[in-house]
């Protein structure tokens, strides 16, 4: 399934933790069952925004690498 | 008569004895429920607190060369990013990383260092100009890999809620004045930083 995405986040070429943390800004800033697509290059984000997920409860309902980005869905759901 | 008597007088005690018995029984179930469930309400309400309170990160910066400065305020910034609470302390060199015309200029010591990325001996690391160097090196490094300064992840830590506490006993030591400080910081002593350690889940030392 594709998800579309409400807000879109570019991430690309920044490092840990910048992408987390203007993650977290930006689903601060959305409304409840909204979706949120970030991009990122920095190769920890796929464990660390699994960790972010797991800590904050907000959903990641697709995340894909594509020629060396990474790309996440992310739900807000509380 | 008389025997008869006696078993009337043995129905009679047996009977008072059985209803005195449930009484009593009802009456020590009654409180016992009262008390248990009191006990259980108490611990469940304890329970929720420490489940809905939120996680905690306190940690201790007393180093002002910048590559110490970056470990409390990435893992500060980021625990405020995994909905903890976090605070750092900043005391002896760690107070220069709030220093507002400091933090924006920490250096990264050349002298006994064997993990530089270009390893240098120690007595050309002790040479005049070597310390700006090494720091010259590692910042370009850095926005090459474009990891945040340290007045940005200053911002983005008071952005954020994190407490940044200034040791006050630092400062009378060093001399170092409330304004000599960044916007947004707050002074305190050990008690005030263990007192919000003590609740942490997550304390830790740099």
């Amino acid at each position: 399934m594709s998800w579309v995405a409400d807000i879109k986040l570019d991430c690309k070429g920044l490092s840990c933790p910048l992408p987390v943390i203007k993650t977290k800004k930006a689903i601060d800033g959305m409304k409840i069952g909204q979706v949120l697509e970030m991009i990122a290059t920095d190769p920890g984000s796929m464990n660390d925004m699994a960790a972010w997920s797991h800590r904050t409860g907000q959903q990641i309902v697709e995340q894909r690498e594509e020629n060396g980005t990474f790309v996440f869905y992310i739900k807000k759901v509380k | 008569m008389s025997i008869v008597n006696k078993e009337i007088q043995e129905l009679i005690d047996e009977k008072v004895k059985e209803a005195i018995d449930l009484k009593f029984n009802n009456w020590f179930e009654e409180k016992f429920k009262l008390l248990a469930e009191g006990r259980i309400s108490d611990l469940e309400s304890r329970i929720r607190e420490k489940e809905t309170r939120k996680k905690r990160f306190a940690v201790v910066a007393s180093k002002g060369s910048m590559d110490m400065a970056y470990p409390p305020l990435i893992l500060a910034s980021t625990a405020a990013a995994l909905d903890m609470e976090a605070a750092i302390f900043f005391t002896f060199y760690g107070l220069d990383i709030i220093n507002r015309r400091k933090s924006a200029h920490l250096k990264v010591p050349s002298l006994a260092n064997p993990a530089m990325p270009v390893p240098v001996p120690n007595f050309i690391g002790a040479l005049p100009g070597m310390t700006a160097m090494a720091t010259i090196m590692m910042k370009s490094w850095m926005n090459k890999a474009h990891v945040a300064s340290v007045p940005d992840l200053l911002a983005l830590c008071i952005e954020s809620g994190v407490r940044l506490i200034g040791c006050q006993m630092t400062m009378d030591v060093m001399g170092v004045k409330k304004s000599d400080l960044i916007d947004g910081v707050e002074i305190g002593g050990a008690a005030t930083f263990l007192d919000y350690a003590v609740e942490a889940d997550i304390p830790m030392f740099v």
